[in-house]
């Protein structure tokens, strides 16, 4: 089964690889006030269930997938 | 002769020099293995800079599930003196035996080059030098911004584990803050190098003050 972990810098965090990114975004002409990069995961779980699938998923993510510090994240799953 | 330990974990780099600097400040250096969980008995452990896994995920967040760092682990609990240089503060810093969490430079550079490190705190890990002296220790890192939340700043501040501030704002660290240590103050961390700074030959010996604490403790 899969799960989706996303996982975005906090508010209020700073974030060069997305301030680049929208200064870039700026240089063509695209109105953007804003950039803010995460990361995406899927997981392929060794599950069925739905409920434990978003366990695995969740456990993951704040054990491995993103420091808490800075970030936050979210889990899907399907 | 104390013996210093100091770990290879894939991707280090800076691990032979972490070796040679333990031998130059009198130490006997002692090659430990990431996969290993045994510590080989040593007195104390260096963390070397590099990039381990590649840097994969966050930097040392990986790295901090290797064997060894359990040991690591429970020596750094039992009071035995860890310092973590670079990639070795960064892994401490995710395996939570450091506060804090290492960033990308704020400037979206790579930074190599000397800079000066104000003392902020009395420690045996840098000499017992007074609060207000500057030592000199080179820097090469792209992802060296120590973040804390403001909140509990005060606090390590208030414990003495704040121990160097940049004397400039070079990466967007915190407060400028470049070396912090834990609560109980035996595991030490900063992204500049003390290790490329233990041989006149290089310009400063300044990083023998925190390689050398590794051997008198």
């Amino acid at each position: 089964m899969r799960v989706t972990v996303l996982v975005r810098p906090k508010q209020g965090i700073r974030d060069p690889q997305g301030e680049a990114i929208g200064r870039s975004l700026n240089g063509l002409g695209y109105g953007v006030s804003a950039v803010h990069a995460g990361k995406i995961f899927d997981l392929d779980v060794d599950t069925d269930d739905a409920a434990e699938a978003k366990r695995i998923g969740e456990e993951a993510a704040a054990k491995v997938l993103s420091n808490d510090l800075i970030e936050g994240f979210e889990v899907i799953v399907g | 002769m104390a013996k210093v330990g100091v770990i290879t974990f894939l991707g280090s780099l800076d691990d032979r020099d972490a070796l040679r600097a333990v031998s130059t400040v009198g130490g006997t250096p002692v090659p430990l293995w990431h996969g290993d969980t045994d510590l080989k008995g040593v007195d104390a452990i260096l963390l070397p800079g590099g990039f381990s896994y590649g840097d994969h995920l966050r930097c040392g967040a990986l790295a901090r599930f290797a064997p060894i760092m359990a040991a690591v682990a429970d020596f750094a609990a039992a009071g035995g003196p860890v310092l973590g240089i670079c990639n070795g503060f960064q892994i401490l810093c995710e395996a939570d035996l450091l506060p804090g969490i290492l960033t990308p430079n704020h400037g979206q550079r790579f930074i190599c080059r000397d800079v000066d490190l104000i003392v902020q705190s009395e420690s045996p890990w840098i000499g017992n030098r007074a609060v207000g002296e500057s030592i000199t220790v080179p820097v090469k890192h792209g992802d060296g911004a120590w973040f804390h939340p403001q909140e509990g700043l005060a606090e390590l501040e208030a414990n003495g584990q704040i121990l160097l501030r940049y004397s400039e704002d070079i990466n967007g660290a915190t407060d400028r803050i470049a070396c912090i240590t834990n609560a109980a103050g035996n595991v030490c961390g900063l992204m500049p190098h003390p290790e490329h700074a233990v041989d006149p030959l290089l310009g400063s010996i300044d990083g023998q003050l925190l390689v050398g604490r590794l051997i008198a403790a």
